[in-house]
């Protein structure tokens, strides 16, 4: 288990445990917390609607590649901090990290 | 007018499958969907993506999907209202219903079908205060008619492949373009990026990289484009019209107003029939919600099936519905 904290869209932040050994990405835990992620294209990095901020712990996780920053650099807001949930692997990497959920897609 | 049985909101998988099992109940069909093209997701998110769980295809390019689905449609006949939205739906005296699209297009049908996957694309909004005062007054969301920009002075804003394609087409069609982009080089097709800068070049286009949209201003109408540029510098654009592109994302849209019981953005149906709470309205396919739920192609080819049966007490009310098999009776188009 890795312990991480998300923050919603009204700034609210809460510590949540992930399981580290089941190929798990950060959008399928999101969406098992019942945050309001949509992830529309179900994870192929194809519709950026689980856009998040890394606040902390941005540098463990490695570069995006260019399909995810094809995909966020289209986006209306975009900071060297976003990323697509549905790219990260759940894994040590993780470990404390601060996600802040970002994106228009409210549900 | 346009008269039909059936009205299918959204052209997707489930609402093109719809058609066929309407079909075997001599049912007719009219679909709409506020995409310009038929296949919902699957043509406009991800159609060169294969698709490995649809029973009888170990593997499936999704627009082939979508093209096969087509064709096994193509005995019934369906019509289509395409790049328009549904946005009212008005119950008759007879219990049938009249359906209003956002280009006022009117459709009268006896039963209501609703396979609206995750609601309408929508195009992603830039975060600008004042932006709704001008949408329709100078901001617009995509280019429907290009003669409309003719000697306009016209901001594109976004780096993606339509930003550079309209960048590149209004340039000989519009008084002045700048195009507005965050970075400073471009993730879109390498051939189009190049023609863009060779347009810049030359003088044709005004190219802004490295800035953001901070204010629109205008008088009744849009008259000026206020950019962050990359040292915080104010950057202000004359501009008669603005097209911001950054994608579109899904919303659920004016179906949230039709009195149907939602939860977490999908409609609660009664699984004996996939009915919804208001008589001769159904939904099927991802726009629907019950216990056990799994959002399936499979699962909403399913459902149409199992609610056409369902339905075709309301188009036809004398008639008793005898089950059969296509490979009994083959498909009998219309």
């Amino acid at each position: 288990m890795i312990t991480f904290t998300v923050e919603d869209h009204d700034g609210n932040r809460q510590e949540h445990e992930a399981p580290d050994d089941m190929g798990l990405s950060l959008m399928e835990i999101l969406k098992a917390y019942e945050y309001p992620v949509l992830a529309t294209c179900g994870g192929m990095a194809l519709c950026a609607t689980c856009h998040v901020e890394i606040l902390e712990g941005k540098d463990a996780l490695g570069h995006a590649t260019d399909v995810e920053l094809d995909q966020l650099e289209n986006l209306p807001e975009y900071y060297p901090t976003s990323r697509l949930a549905c790219q990260i692997r759940i894994g040590e990497i993780l470990e404390g990290a601060v996600v802040k959920l970002r994106g228009e897609d409210v549900v | 007018m346009i008269h039909t049985d059936l009205c299918i909101i959204g052209a997707g998988p489930v609402g093109l499958f719809a058609v066929f099992e309407a079909g075997l109940l001599k049912m007719r069909c009219h679909l709409i969907d506020a995409l310009p093209q038929v296949g919902g997701q699957l043509s406009e998110i991800y159609p060169q993506k294969p698709i490995y769980d649809i029973p009888g295809y170990p593997e499936v390019n999704a627009q082939d999907l979508v093209n096969n689905l087509m064709e096994q449609a193509k005995p019934f006949q369906p019509t289509f209202t395409l790049g328009e939205r549904v946005d009212h739906l008005d119950k008759q005296a007879d219990g049938s219903f009249i359906v209003t699209t956002s280009d006022k297009t009117h459709v009268h049908a006896k039963v209501i079908i609703i396979a609206g996957g995750l609601g309408c694309f929508e195009p992603r909004k830039p975060v600008l205060g004042n932006l709704e005062e001008f949408e329709g007054k100078g901001i617009t969301y995509m280019v429907k008619n290009p003669e409309t920009f003719r000697n306009k002075k016209v901001v594109l804003a976004g780096g993606g492949d339509s930003a550079l394609d309209w960048a590149i087409f209004l340039s000989k069609v519009a008084k002045r373009v700048t195009l507005v982009h965050r970075n400073e080089t471009f993730r879109g097709a390498p051939d189009s990026a190049s023609k863009v800068f060779d347009l810049a070049n030359k003088g044709k286009i005004d190219l802004i990289l490295s800035a953001n949209l901070k204010e629109v201003t205008g008088n009744g109408t849009l008259e000026k484009v206020v950019l962050e540029g990359k040292n915080k510098e104010e950057i202000n654009i004359d501009a008669d019209y603005l097209i911001p592109l950054f994608g579109l994302s899904p919303k659920l849209g004016p179906i949230a107003d039709w009195g149907l019981s939602i939860d977490k953005n999908a409609i609660e149906v009664d699984t004996r029939d996939y009915s919804t709470g208001v008589e001769r309205i159904y939904a099927i396919g991802d726009i629907n919600t019950y216990p056990g739920k799994l959002k399936l192609i499979l699962c909403g080819f399913h459902e149409a099936a199992i609610m056409m049966h369902s339905a075709f007490k309301f188009v036809y009310p004398d008639q008793k519905l005898s089950f059969k098999y296509t490979t009994v009776n083959g498909v009998n188009s219309f």
